[in-house]
Formats: structure tokens, sequence, C-alpha cells
């Protein structure tokens, strides 16, 4: 009975992808399960903090499913998808501020704060339907959708492809950076939108809010791995791998190239648009520097780290990088630019799976070396610190067949243990200098 | 992809493909030089033409990927080739082999066949595909047929320099053209492999028009068919390979080197 399922048949051949969705089943039921039943002072209690945190990075997560889908099944190299992750977040921002009302700090029920501030009498039109749920959902997906289309129809019409595609994507998300900058343009400048209050009714700073969010953006991402695996077992897979490997071979074969990649192009920025819509009411921000063309690079780097092509790679290097990124920002604020640097060399010169051990390992190695310091009382020192994660990295990288088979499936809870461990550490560490 | 009105059965096709008075330049240099090439329904023909003349970018033209400057390209007497693009062109009816063997390296045998197998073009197709019996069985023959058949779940990569250019020779066929081009099918090949896709080549020439474009001249006495000797991109000579090489000015060009 179980052989007959279409989720079955789709994760038939995907082990990896097997594992990495039942940890993601896994962390949406006991995360939220942790959160409420357990008392804070449990040492298994996850902080409502960390469930945001672990939403967010599952939102990184949902945008490099969408990227590994254009770029590791359909060699379109976009360093753009930030834009349609903004967009997204944008159109869902505009629905939050409109539920603020007159909870604003000028107190006026019709028109956002920073346009009464700006001295504007009426909502300009663009601004009109977004008090409505479901028509800022439908925004969500059609704004990105819709410039997905009319950008890819004239690139792949001209068969601009390469190098050439990518560079074109990063003037595009630069140019929607100095657009959403502009204060006449309507949608708050620099500052962008934010104090919002409330989604659907929900306090957005309730802890029933927050899980649930977490919970959506578990399901959105376990959704989307389950659809880009329908897509690429499919017979069209197989089309927009052989667009990847022989692009003119495919046209010779009667495939309209063009439309293959327009579609999968569209389908993933509606992906990046969602992303970004569940990212807004979790961070409570969206603002033009989400457009910065270096946001779209980072991307990339998720995806290139946890395994092009691979789709559990993409979500594994989303959540694992972000994961070290806000770990190290927090434990060694200097240091942390090393490590990325660190990351890079060890990961061009080993290009294996063993990296992206090594780089969470490295961050446990650290929270131990931390917890290790602050029980015998002595000073933290970051260059030590930096010993222990650039030597956990390069250890991991170096013999990763060792590593691989044995610890795929923790990797996708290691995070979570790991934050715990630092939260324990900050805390005991905060009181013994205290 | 419309085929009814090229292949009403009340009409006698006189030429399958026909170019006259074809010239492309490329910044001044005329690749293409008033070519004029006229090939029957069912024909195998062999072009041979040393380096730079013109053999690729008449295929390129024929296929859609290049437009020429001026003359007519025409398929089954009614169709201009000129104003359609490379996925139409295939639809048609008209394959291609490139000179370096081009398949799909990350996928299976059969799964390459599968991509080439007629039909099935659009997007909502391909994604609610499902291969039925007969198209099953159709994919095992070209497989025996191109002899990979121990091989046809490895992945295309794993495949020899010879096995490459039987499979991409296999998925021009599957794709039922009626006229298959195929670029220099013997490069890079041993005498044996040589031989064996010479054979290939004329069983497949049984059902449709092949035009051979190679350098060997081994390779084309084996396909035993008429043979164009191109120059400077044009026509230098057409006839047996015997009446050619007898040729002057073929041997003073091409053979006599």
């Amino acid at each position: 009975m179980m052989k007959n399922t279409v989720i079955y048949k789709l994760l038939q051949n995907d082990k990896a992808g097997r594992i990495v969705l039942s940890a993601l089943f896994a962390l949406m039921v006991l995360v939220p399960l942790s959160n409420m039943l357990l008392p804070p002072d449990s040492f298994l209690h996850v902080p409502t903090y960390t469930v945001t945190l672990l939403g967010k990075y599952l939102c990184y997560a949902l945008l490099a499913l969408a990227l590994d889908l254009v770029w590791g099944y359909c060699g379109i190299l976009s360093l753009g998808h930030g834009a349609f992750f903004g967009l997204g977040g944008y159109a869902m921002g505009m629905y939050l501020m409109r539920q603020i009302g007159d909870r604003g700090q000028y107190g006026n029920a019709d028109l956002p704060d920073f346009m009464v501030f700006l001295n504007w009498q009426e909502l300009p039109w663009y601004w009109s339907g977004f008090e409505s749920f479901t028509f800022a959902l439908v925004m969500v997906m059609l704004v990105p959708g819709i410039l997905a289309f009319l950008f890819g129809w004239l690139a792949f019409r001209s068969r601009v492809t390469g190098v050439y595609f990518s560079i074109i994507t990063q003037a595009l998300t630069y140019a929607l950076m100095q657009a959403f900058f502009l204060n006449d343009f309507g949608f708050g400048g620099n500052n962008g939108l934010t104090d919002f209050k409330d989604i659907l009714g929900f306090d957005i700073q309730a802890n029933g809010t927050r899980i649930v969010l977490f919970m959506l953006s578990a399901f959105m991402v376990i959704v989307a791995y389950l659809l880009c695996r329908f897509i690429i077992q499919s017979k069209l897979g197989r089309v927009l791998m052989s667009i990847r490997d022989a692009e003119s071979r495919s046209r010779f074969l009667g495939y309209r190239v063009e439309h293959y990649k327009l579609f999968v192009f569209v389908l993933s920025a509606v992906l990046a648009g969602i992303a970004g819509a569940l990212f807004v009411p979790q961070v409570g921000i969206i603002n033009p520097s989400e457009f910065n063309p270096v946001n779209s690079i980072e991307i990339v780097i998720w995806v290139a780290l946890g395994g092009r092509g691979t789709l559990y790679g993409a979500i594994i290097g989303a959540v694992v990088v972000n994961y070290v990124k806000s770990f190290y920002t927090g434990a060694m604020p200097e240091m942390w630019l090393f490590m990325l640097g660190g990351i890079f060399v060890v990961a061009t010169v080993y290009a294996n799976a063993g990296v992206i051990i090594g780089v969470i390992l490295s961050a446990v190695v650290s929270s131990i070396y931390a917890g290790i310091s602050t029980l015998i009382g002595s000073e933290i020192n970051p260059f030590v610190m930096l010993f222990f994660a650039l030597g956990t990295l390069y250890i991991c990288a170096k013999y990763f067949d060792f590593f691989w088979q044995k610890s795929l499936p923790f990797l996708t809870t290691l995070p979570l243990i790991g934050n715990v461990l630092k939260e324990k550490v900050v805390t005991s560490h905060s009181e013994v200098k205290s | 992809m419309s085929h009814t009105p090229i292949n009403s059965p009340s009409r006698k096709i006189t030429s399958i493909l026909q170019l006259s008075g074809v010239t492309k330049s490329f910044d001044g240099f005329k690749a293409i030089n008033n070519l004029s090439i006229d090939i029957k329904p069912g024909e195998l023909r062999a072009i041979i033409g040393p380096n730079g003349a013109g053999k690729s970018t008449m295929m390129d033209i024929i296929t859609g990927k290049t437009k020429p400057d001026t003359g007519e390209v025409t398929f089954k007497d009614v169709v201009d080739l000129t104003k359609h693009d490379e996925a139409d062109i295939a639809n048609m009816g008209i394959g291609r082999k490139f000179q370096k063997p081009t398949v799909i390296e990350t996928l299976t045998i059969w799964q390459n066949l599968e991509l080439a197998l007629a039909g099935h073009r659009s997007i909502l197709q391909t994604l609610f595909w499902r291969l039925n019996n007969d198209q099953a069985k159709r994919i095992d023959d070209v497989i025996a047929l191109i002899g990979l058949a121990e091989k046809r779940d490895d992945l295309a990569a794993n495949l020899s320099h010879g096995q490459k250019q039987w499979l991409e020779i296999g998925m021009l066929f599957i794709q039922e053209p009626e006229v298959l081009l195929v670029d220099e099918p013997a490069g890079g090949m041993t005498d044996t492999e040589t031989m064996v896709t010479a054979r290939l080549l004329k069983e497949i020439s049984q059902r449709h028009s092949v035009i051979v474009v190679e350098h060997d001249m081994d390779f084309v006495r084996e396909l035993d068919c008429k043979v164009t000797v191109l120059h400077e991109g044009s026509v230098l000579a057409e006839g047996s390979l015997d009446t050619v090489s007898s040729n002057p000015r073929v041997v003073e060009v091409y053979l006599g080197r």
C-alpha cells in the first residue's frame, strides 16, 4: 500500500532526500512540542527565539531549493534570486503594514506611518487590495512570477546564456535595490516596512504565531522539495538536464529550449517569493538591503556548499551556512571573516561533502572550547577558537569519506543542538563575567 | 508541428532537400558560395571536402542554426527552411548529428533514447509523460541496433568515443526524421568501429534519406553511394567515388595532397 503513494515514488531513489525530509518533519513536530510543553529551564527546551531563528533558516532553505532547481538542473546561474525573495517579502510586508491600521505612531488608519511622514494624502493605487490576506498571497506569487516571466522571456528568447545571464540578473536585483531605496517609490525607502502588529488577527510577537510560522516554513520546504522532485523525476526533468548539459543537442532533438527555461525560471521565482513571504513576518522587517546583489551571491554559495543539483544539498547548505554565520558572528565576531575565508579555501581545495560537515562540527568544537574555558574560568581567546574551528573544518574535509556516510542523519539536527549548547555557554559565560 | 500539408500522400516528392544558390559569409569570408545540392527521397549521400570547405556551415544552414544571406533551402519541395528555427526543423523531420559526439552524459543510454523518441515535445506532455509498451520496445530495438544492449542503464558519460557516436546516431534514428544529417561519424574511431558505423548508416538509409559529411575515404568507399565534393563553399564535383576521384580538379584540391 505504501508503495503506491506518490510520495513513496518520488523519494524511491533518494535516500539523502528521505533523511533530510524526515529530519525536517521531526523538527516541525518536535520543536513546537519542546517549546510549549517543556519548562524553560529544561535542557531540551527550545526557546521561542530559536524557533524563529530556525524558521528563518528554513525560509533560506526554500530559497536555496528554488535556486538549485534552475541552476542545478537547468544550468541557469541566477545571481538575482534575492530579487524574487525580496518581492515576495515586500508583498507580505504590505499586507502586514495595512494590518497595523491606526495603531501606528501617527494613528492614521488609512495610511502607513512612512506615508504620513512624507505628507502623502492618499494610498497609492499599487497599495490597494493589500488589506486582504488572499490578495497579498496571490501577489506574493504573481509579482515575482511576472517579473521572472518578462525578464526570462527577453533573455532566453535572445539566447542570453551562461555568465552573461548571471550578470544581467545581478543588474536586475541591483536596479530593484536602488528603486526600493527611493522614498518616492512608495515602499518605505531606506527603512522598508516594519513595526508589524498582527497577521490574520494574531499577534505577530506571540509565541503561538511564531510557532505556526515556523511550522509553515518547514511544511513549505517539504512541499517544495516534493514538487521539485516530481519535476526532476519526470521526463521534463530529463529535458532540463539535457538543456544544462548540451543545449544545442536539445534544440536539434526538437525541444523548445526557451520555453523550458522560462517554465523552470518562473516556477523558481514563485518559490523564492513564497520564501520571502514566510521570512518577513518572522524577522519583522523587509527593507531594500534584501535586494543587495551580495545576498543573491550568498544563495549560490549555500547551494554550492550543499551540493549543486541534489535538492537536499540546497536545504543542508542553506541551514548550515546560516547557522554557522549566526554562531560565529555571535561567538567570535572579529574572526568570522577569517572563518569565511577558511571555508572558501577548504571548499575549493576539497570540494566534497566533508566541507559542510566540517563547517558544522567546527561550530560544535568552538562551543566546547568556549564551554571548557568558561568552566576553568579563563578568557575565551578568539585566535585559539579560530584555530580549533579551521582545524576541525580541515580534518573533516580531508577525511570526509570516513565521516560522510555516518553523519548525514545528524546533519540537520546539529544546528539545533549546537544552538542550545551555545545558549547555555553564552548564558553561563555572561553569568561568570557579571 | 503540423505534418499534414507536407506529408499529403497525393503529392509525389521529387527532392527531399534542396539547396539552391545558397551563400553565407562571415565577416566578408564566403563560407558558402552559391551552393546548390539536391537530395532525393531515400538517398544516401556522402559529402567530402577539405577543411574549411563549408561542410559544417551547410549543416548549420539546413538545421536552422544559421540563416543564409541569399538562396533557398527547401524541404520536400515546399517548405522554406530558412523561415524556421532549430526546434521547428527538428520536429518537421530533419535530424542532426554533431561532429563531436553530443549525448547527455548525466543520463543513461536508455534515458538518452527516451528523450530523443519522436513526439512529446511540450512542457505539459513531458511533465506527465508515461512510457507505453510500444515505445519501450522501440527503445529496446534501437539499443540493439546500435549494439549497446548490455549497457542500457549505464550513464552515457561512461561510454567510449565510438559508442557515444553510435548512441547519437541511435538518438537521431529514434527521432524518426526523414532526413539525417551526420557530421563526421567516423572521426576518432578505430577501423573496426568505422566499418560498423558504415553498416549502421547503410541500414538506416534503407528507410531514411541520409547525408554524411566525412573525411575518411575508406569510410566513404564503404558507404558506396553518390559523393559530392565541396570546395570553397561550392560544389566541385559530384558522382560515384571513382568518378570524383579521377576528376583532376578534385585530385588537385583534395585527394592529391
